[in-house]
């Protein structure tokens, strides 16, 4: 069977905001939050 | 909503609102971006006629391959509609009032006199002043009172050249580190340095107490010396990169980004990336330059396509280097698909305005540190609090759904809306949008979800 299609594994009261503000991390310049981390 | 492209050699596709990533064969590829256009039997019709002399290309196996993709969007991981934007909003209505991180100005001074600073070396287009003690202790205090439940602080100490006061830097993080403990708060300090002022006691201090610091670097020497340079028009490339490499070392090479801007004198800005390898950097973050559209440094659309071709180019660099057991990383492929920001945070926006403001020398606050110099968006002081509730009701509003330009976009989840300080600074309205900056950070995503998807296939190419 050819395995055509292969998914990766991957992955909150409404979040707890506790994550780091996004422009404090880098570059201050060009706002990322996906480069963010949560708890 | 999905989002199929092609590169590193692989086919991705990106199931934008359910985050769902998928590598897919070319039959499998082609399929998903007709399904949703056209019947089943001329899909089968097309993809026999197109893959039917391919081995092992039969009827049942492109019927199998559509049924799979039906599979996947029955189980809410293919063309998954957009519920998120009655959410939008309600996390910042949640926590109205409440400030998590300070962006401290504690120098608008600096002892470079780059052209291309958006901060016109440090002044934000006025005086020269420092931050007092006093000041900083005060901003603390704000922040602290308005924290509500919130556990983690953030203060950056930004410039400016924040060196140039360093005493208050230090006297400022022993303040903060005495009233943690009782106030229940965990604060996390941050740097922001060129580098001039770095010295053995700068060194002890921010391993001590910083947990990250940002060093600029543009890169190649001829490059870096070509905007930063002291008042005496010196380069300051060779003054600089003893320090930091001394002071990377006595971190234990974490812990730090090398942050370099990129112009339109070097979209070729990966000649640079591997500058910084040369000399022993490995946790990189390289920005476009921000500026007037007028400016000699400023990006052009010229520019556009070799800067794309960069970031294509930098994330092979990534996974080759990977392969040989030197490994680097750069800010904006940092994407953790396990463990990244939730969805409210995501739909949310970056906090300008709400829970992250910048407080200037003399105490003010402002949105951002983008924003100040910029009277008519001074919030208030961190003596009265806010006092100009409408302006902060404008950021409190802005969201990744209040931008028509974004609805239809693949990567709104991700750069959840973008800058606001871009955005205005591009349109006049901080709701517009920064194509250009759109554009960039559109290839960075792609270049990041290829990397997670080439190392899943264990180093890819």
């Amino acid at each position: 069977e050819m395995k055509h299609i292969v998914t990766l594994e991957t992955r909150a009261n409404g979040g707890c905001g506790e994550c780091q503000t996004s422009c404090q991390s880098a570059c201050k310049t060009s706002c990322g939050i996906a480069n963010q981390k949560c708890n | 909503m999905i989002h199929r492209y092609q590169l590193g050699g692989f086919n991705i596709v990106l199931d934008v609102c359910s985050g769902a990533i998928h590598a897919v064969d070319e039959l499998a590829y082609d399929m998903i971006g007709l399904y949703e256009a056209q019947s089943r039997e001329d899909i089968l019709r097309a993809m026999l006629e197109k893959y039917g002399g391919t081995a092992h290309v039969t009827a049942e196996e492109v019927a199998r391959c559509y049924d799979q993709i039906t599979q996947l969007k029955d189980s809410g991981q293919l063309f998954t509609p957009d519920t998120f934007a009655p959410m939008a909003g309600k996390f910042k209505e949640r926590s109205e009032g409440v400030v998590k991180a300070l962006c401290l100005h504690v120098a608008h001074t600096c002892n470079l006199n780059c052209s291309y600073c958006f901060a016109s070396q440090g002044k934000y287009h006025g005086k020269r002043a420092i931050m007092s003690y006093e000041v900083g202790k005060r901003a603390l205090d704000f922040l602290i009172e308005h924290s509500g439940t919130r556990r983690n602080l953030e203060v950056d100490f930004f410039g400016g050249e924040p060196l140039m006061n360093f005493q208050v830097v230090k006297d400022l993080v022993a303040y903060a580190r005495m009233r943690e403990k009782d106030a229940g708060k965990n604060f996390r300090f941050t740097l922001t340095t060129n580098g001039l002022l770095i010295d053995d006691d700068v060194i002890d201090f921010c391993n001590r107490e910083m947990s990250n610091v940002v060093l600029s670097l543009d890169g190649r020497k001829e490059v870096h010396d070509r905007y930063r340079v002291d008042f005496a028009g010196n380069g300051s490339w060779e003054r600089i990169v003893p320090k930091f490499q001394k002071l990377v070392a006595a971190r234990g090479g974490k812990n730090y980004y090398m942050r370099g801007t990129f112009t339109h004198a070097n979209p070729d800005f990966l000649a640079d990336i591997r500058q910084m390898l040369d000399l022993g950097f490995t946790e990189l973050s390289m920005e476009p330059v921000v500026c007037a559209p007028d400016d000699p440094a400023a990006l052009t659309q010229e520019d556009l396509p070799i800067v794309l071709e960069q970031y294509e180019l930098l994330a092979a660099l990534m996974l080759s280097r990977e392969r040989e057991g030197r490994p680097f990383t750069f800010y904006h492929y940092m994407i953790d698909l396990t463990g990244g920001p939730c969805i409210y945070k995501r739909i949310s926006g970056c906090g300008s305005g709400t829970e992250y403001m910048a407080v200037t020398p003399w105490g003010d606050l402002y949105p951002c540190h983008q924003f100040v110099g910029e009277e008519k968006f001074c919030l208030g002081n961190v003596w009265d609090g806010v006092t100009k509730p409408d302006t902060q009701g404008e950021f409190a509003r802005c969201n990744v759904y209040a931008k028509p330009e974004c609805r239809d976009c693949w990567a709104r989840l991700y750069c959840s809306g973008g800058c606001a300080a871009n955005a205005y600074h591009a349109t006049g309205a901080i709701t517009g949008t920064y194509q250009y900056g759109c554009e960039l950070f559109c290839k960075r995503m792609e270049c990041a979800i290829m990397l997670a998807v080439a190392r899943a296939a264990g180093g890819g190419q």
